[in-house]
């Protein structure tokens, strides 16, 4: 009696002693990293806060720069995000030790866990250098009294545990290992698109919990509450561009526009505040290192039932409300200086790709590409949300997806009222 | 069956297939993307819910993009559309509705009692000094089509939309650069008075000469921050 009384207290505590283990372990994590290589830069660390687009998330719509307070949607809840100017509501009093310990293991200078939603499982990668670089050109930021906004996270989403399991699941720290067999500019491309530009905080394929496989997951998923679908980079049917020149990808990058390629939604955002600062060097490297990715074939959801007569109402809308622009035949027009003025439908990825996301939101809400120095004064679409109902939209996107040479399968207004309420998610 | 064939082809070899006619190289081309909504080359959509953009001064215009932008002013889909341009861009798109002269839609008979629609005429010209209300006219100018370069014209504007901004005014949902002197004066007037106001200043047609005065018609009533150099 005494003895399995004894073995159930000894299983209680070890049981409670179990969480307490797993905190003390993820906050108490040993570091390896080797010393910095390089004296400090405030030039390096603006070119990498560029870069890495700190300012994309750290700045709330019209507020002040890397101040926080931007609202992140997430399948969790809403995460707003935290000033990093030097005042006391931000990074204040914080040592290079400090930030590091931010951005190599995800831990603020109290030792509380950071969210998952900061991305450090990409920003682990960044050398000692240049987060000591990132960490002197932030302070010396003018300073922004912002105290940051409680998050809205559902459940326990928000405990230090829920994060530390979520950590012990899909986070592994460590700076960027080159990889032997490849050459410095590849490597450099691995380093920045794995890192600091934190490519696979959208591109990744994420699970019902949210991790991914590691900061080179690029198998594309839904943005739960932004209303687009992060395409896959491995598939070329996709996002991929193993298959564009490099010339082509290096524009696009800097530009947000190559050729009939334009940056849309989310990635013209990403474009304007990381890829179009990147130096000539850094363009190449990205380029080098995102065009020998390798190729995996998205699965491909069963579409939606073919319905002749939905095609037939969408050919009819498309006569009526796209082909002035975008061509009879779905071939896109230029203008009379010979720039690409509206891209051509047929055999575009973002008709074709397996999710209908990105085209059922272009429809609706239009769209420019990003005004950027090589390409400052792009054409846009207007929003079709006053003209195209549910029905309506499913019946286009079934006759794009269906015609002008595609077969990528039918949409029906479910799936549309689906799409819509996903982008609605907060 | 060959004839067809045969002027197909040569269709094809004018280059009728394939791409089709290039476009202007124009703003006029690219502002196809705001008359969507706004209307024909932003003469306001016939809903009144999208206002007039041709002929409104270029200043007032560049601020509204950038209100709309930087989320003092909130419409998902306007803010959404324009958050990848750049302030060079918008200012040209600004500068481009502002240089259209096109005529006006009629004004929509007013239906209220005159002494109303004279009280309206009253705080239109006069305003209410008792309650720190500037007279319209003071900012809008004497013929009420607006100041260069920042104030916008009220006439040619539908009810719903001048009701709807009056209100998103008051509840906040409107704002504009500090100090926001338009949300103070919607927040002083009643319901009936913003009701009245309406009613007068979309029942009355444009002048002779629809366009902007130069300048304010004398020393500014009020310190407005959308109005700041």
């Amino acid at each position: 009696m005494m003895r399995r009384l004894l073995i159930g207290l000894t299983a209680l505590a070890a049981l409670a002693a179990l969480p307490l283990a797993l905190l003390a372990w993820q906050r108490n994590l040993s570091d390896t990293t080797p010393p910095p290589a390089a004296p400090v830069s405030l030039t390096r660390g603006a070119y990498l806060a560029a870069v890495g687009n700190c300012a994309g998330c750290h700045t709330a719509r019209g507020g002040a720069r890397l101040a926080g307070g931007r609202p992140i949607p997430t399948p969790f809840g809403t995460v707003f995000s935290s000033n990093l100017t030097p005042h006391a509501t931000g990074l204040a009093g914080w040592s290079a030790d400090d930030f590091w310990r931010a951005l190599h293991f995800g831990q603020s200078r109290d030792g509380r866990l950071l969210l998952p939603a900061h991305p450090v499982t990409n920003t682990t990668l960044v050398t000692r250098e240049d987060a000591d670089s990132l960490h002197a050109w932030l302070q010396a930021q003018p300073a922004v009294d912002a105290p940051r906004r409680a998050h809205e996270l559902r459940g326990f989403y928000g405990s230090q545990l829920a994060i530390a399991a979520w950590r012990a699941l899909y986070f592994k720290p460590g700076v960027y290992r080159p990889d032997p067999a490849r050459d410095t500019a590849w490597n450099r491309g691995a380093y920045l698109a794995q890192g600091l530009t934190h490519c696979s905080a959208c591109h990744a394929g994420r699970g019902a919990l949210g991790g991914d496989q590691g900061p080179a997951d690029f198998r594309g998923g839904l943005l739960a509450g932004l209303g687009w679908t992060a395409p896959s980079l491995l598939d070329p049917l996709e996002a991929g561009v193993q298959r564009w020149p490099d010339a082509t990808l290096q524009l696009w990058l800097r530009d947000g526009q190559a050729g009939a390629h334009a940056a849309q939604g989310p990635m013209a955002e990403v474009v304007l505040g990381s890829t179009a600062a990147l130096n000539d060097a850094d363009l190449a490297a990205m380029s080098a290192y995102l065009r020998t990715l390798p190729e995996q074939a998205v699965a491909r959801p069963e579409p939606a039932k073919a319905d002749l007569r939905r095609r037939e109402r969408g050919a009819g809308l498309y006569r009526d409300h796209c082909a002035a622009c975008h061509g009879e035949q779905g071939e896109g027009r230029l203008d009379d200086s010979g720039n690409p003025a509206y891209p051509p439908l047929a055999g575009s990825r973002l008709v074709t790709q397996a999710s209908p996301t990105n085209l059922i939101r272009v429809i609706e809400r239009g769209g420019f590409a990003p005004a950027t120095a090589g390409h400052p004064r792009p054409y846009g679409m207007p929003p079709f949300a006053g003209v195209l109902d549910a029905a309506d939209m499913a019946a286009l996107a079934s006759h794009l997806r269906q015609s002008l040479g595609h077969a990528a399968g039918d949409v029906d207004t479910v799936e549309v009222l689906r799409l819509k309420a996903a982008a609605a998610v907060h | 069956m060959l004839r067809r064939s045969l002027l197909a082809l040569a269709a094809c070899l004018l280059s009728l297939c394939g791409r089709a006619a290039p476009v202007p190289d124009t703003l006029a081309q690219r502002a196809l993307a705001c008359t969507g909504c706004h209307g024909k080359e932003g003469r306001a959509a016939p809903d009144g819910y999208y206002p007039r953009l041709a002929g409104k001064p270029a200043g007032y215009l560049y601020n509204q993009l950038l209100n709309f932008r930087d989320g003092r002013r909130d419409y998902g889909l306007m803010s959404e559309l324009i958050a990848p341009l750049s302030d060079a861009y918008l200012k040209e798109l600004a500068g481009h509705f502002a240089s259209l002269d096109l005529p006006y839609a009629p004004p929509q008979p007013p239906a209220l009692p005159a002494p109303e629609l004279a009280r309206a005429e009253k705080l239109v010209r006069s305003g209410d000094a008792a309650r720190k209300l500037p007279a319209c006219t003071a900012c809008h100018g004497e013929r009420l089509t607006g100041t260069q370069p920042g104030v916008p014209g009220l006439l040619g504007l539908s009810r719903d939309y001048l009701n709807g901004q009056l209100g998103a005014w008051r509840s906040g949902q409107r704002q504009a650069q500090a100090p926001d002197c338009m949300a103070t004066i919607a927040k002083a007037l009643t319901g009936a008075e913003i009701n009245a106001l309406t009613h007068y200043l979309a029942g009355r047609p444009l002048p002779a000469d629809p366009h902007a005065a130069a300048a304010l018609p004398g020393p500014a009533p009020m310190r407005c921050g959308g109005l700041q150099p």
